[in-house]
């Protein structure tokens, strides 16, 4: 062995102590693509925490898309509500017509349909199956009814209760319907739904930080050495941690990747059924996925819950890991 | 540099390794540690790299007393002092250059700096080139060079080894004893703890001979 007779350099100054940005942010995007590096030397491994942590946000996912849906159903119901006018006893098909036809100059009437006595019990009997019931009564039962829908600028729940009293005080009407207490009913579910989707929204991110936190943890356990050596050499506990904490990132990331490959995978599986269905019932509903903008804000929250995950694991651990 | 007065250093398990040692080392002086094993070398490089705190007395670097220093200050203390142990504790995932630039990027150290800086070092040790190995690739005697090029290469005021030839060939002990003594001629102050008492009559140097955790006149 031969040692080469290199100059060695005169200076006795410590390491420059200043703050320099460009090398500390040069430094972390090293450390970000290097803790990537780390993950893709155990792909299985990597992948399988992902795979738990994209699983685990993909179901209060699919749950929020399910409700974001439903709202946009029974939005649309709630603007075609109909108002059922039955008419006195006896008033007449004419008395009908007269009525539908001044009800139809009225602003905030869009549509008025004439149902009569006889069209409703052919309607019925139809239907129903009660046809042989029906032919034992002497005259039929049902009256005379208007179907009145509601311009769109009166399709409001005000709007629709005002002009259910105008319709009340007409002459020879009977009484006036509108369904809309299943519709109520209905936003009372998904309110109640939407609540749910929270609750599993805490609890399966809570879920996601243990989680983080715990592979974080064996991975601290598995580099006790490389952060005993990096700690002799002067490293603080903040640069012992950083690599464990951008791996938190990506855990975070990648299993909110999953998360919405799985919804939207999904969505696509389901909007050809559900489409098919809406045709069958005459409606163009259209089953809607994940925005662009909901996709980046669940991208974020899991990188953060990955990086609150490892934080915690890390903070103690490093702290304890000492050179001896 | 270094100064130790009245340092006693019992372990939790009831060893009590220095007991009352005092002595000083001035600024780029050059000096061995010797005795049998247990007699405190180890103890006293702790000591001096804050590894351990002294269980009485005081021990003095740079003319600040190290029992002023918390824990927060440790890495920055550590920053001025160059550590070669036995064992090299080299990172085997990384190849030498990373290796040798840790605590230049510690430091937070710009890059293109490093670059010169890591170089630099490999070559003072003889293993220019060689940045793209891993450690395992190399022999015993090159993995301690690189211990000794990582030590020196944040150009500490101090260095100190423990038993830094202990795993080598007579010949290689030799070469790389002459190496921390060529650090010192450009004015590093070197403490070496080592056994091999033959090996320090051929490098020649101060000694300080140790027993039950005293000196030894």
């Amino acid at each position: 062995m031969k040692l080469r007779d290199a100059p060695i350099a005169k200076t006795r100054s410590r390491i420059l102590d200043r703050w320099q940005p460009r090398a500390y942010f040069a430094r972390h995007a090293q450390v970000l693509i290097g803790s990537l590096g780390r993950l893709a030397q155990h792909p299985v491994a990597s992948l399988m925490t992902m795979a738990v942590i994209g699983v685990a946000l993909a179901l209060p996912l699919c749950l929020q898309v399910f409700l974001e849906n439903a709202r946009e159903l029974t939005g649309h119901w709630n603007e075609s509500l109909d108002l059922s006018v039955y008419l006195q006893k006896g008033a007449g098909g004419a008395r009908a017509e007269a009525i539908a036809k001044q009800l139809r100059l009225r602003p905030d009437v869009a549509v008025v349909r004439v149902v009569t006595a006889a069209q409703a019990l052919a309607e019925f009997r139809q239907f129903s199956g009660f046809g042989g019931a029906l032919d034992a009564l002497k005259e039929n039962p049902l009256p005379d009814a208007l179907v009145v829908t509601p311009s769109v600028a009166a399709s409001t729940a005000a709007g629709t209760d005002a002009l259910k009293s105008a319709l009340a005080a007409v002459s020879d009407v009977e009484s006036v319907q509108i369904d809309t207490d299943w519709v109520r009913r209905l936003q009372a579910i998904l309110d109640l739904l939407r609540n749910l989707v929270l609750l599993t929204c805490a609890l399966l991110g809570l879920g996601v930080v243990l989680v983080i936190g715990n592979t974080i943890r064996l991975d601290v356990e598995n580099r006790r050495s490389e952060i005993e050596v990096m700690k002799l050499v002067g490293a603080t506990d903040g640069f012992a941690r950083r690599p464990f904490l951008y791996a938190g990132i990506w855990y975070g990331a990648g299993g909110g990747a999953l998360a919405l490959i799985l919804v939207a995978t999904a969505t696509l599986t389901l909007g050809r059924p559900v489409a098919r269905l809406a045709t069958l019932y005459g409606n163009n509903f259209r089953l809607q996925g994940l925005s662009w903008r909901a996709g980046a804000a669940v991208l974020i929250a899991a990188a953060s819950l990955g990086w609150l995950g490892a934080w915690l694991a890390s903070m103690r651990h490093i702290r304890a890991i000492e050179p001896a | 540099m270094i100064r130790f007065d009245q340092v006693y250093k019992r372990y939790a398990n009831g060893r009590e390794a220095l007991a009352g040692l005092s002595f000083e080392i001035e600024q780029g002086e050059m000096a061995f540690l010797t005795g049998h094993s247990g007699a405190g070398k180890s103890s006293i490089l702790k000591l001096i790299a804050l590894i351990e705190r002294p269980t009485r007395g005081q021990v003095i670097i740079n003319r600040q007393n190290t029992a002023g220093i918390g824990r927060g200050a440790i890495p920055q203390f550590r920053r001025g002092i160059g550590v070669v142990f036995q064992d090299h504790k080299l990172l085997h995932d990384r190849p030498i250059g990373d290796n040798v630039a840790l605590p230049l990027i510690i430091a937070g150290v710009p890059k293109r700096e490093i670059d010169k800086r890591v170089r630099a070092a490999l070559d003072q040790v003889g293993l220019l080139g060689k940045e793209r190995s891993r450690p395992l690739e190399l022999s015993t005697g090159e993995q301690q060079r690189v211990g000794i090029a990582r030590a020196v290469v944040g150009k500490p005021p101090l260095l100190i080894a423990d038993e830094p030839t202990g795993n080598l060939d007579p010949e290689l002990a030799l070469e790389t004893m002459r190496l921390f003594k060529r650090f010192n001629e450009v004015g590093v102050t070197v403490v070496i703890a080592t056994h091999d008492v033959h090996l320090i009559d051929q490098v020649g140097a101060r000694r300080i001979v140790l027993g039950q955790g005293r000196m030894r006149p």
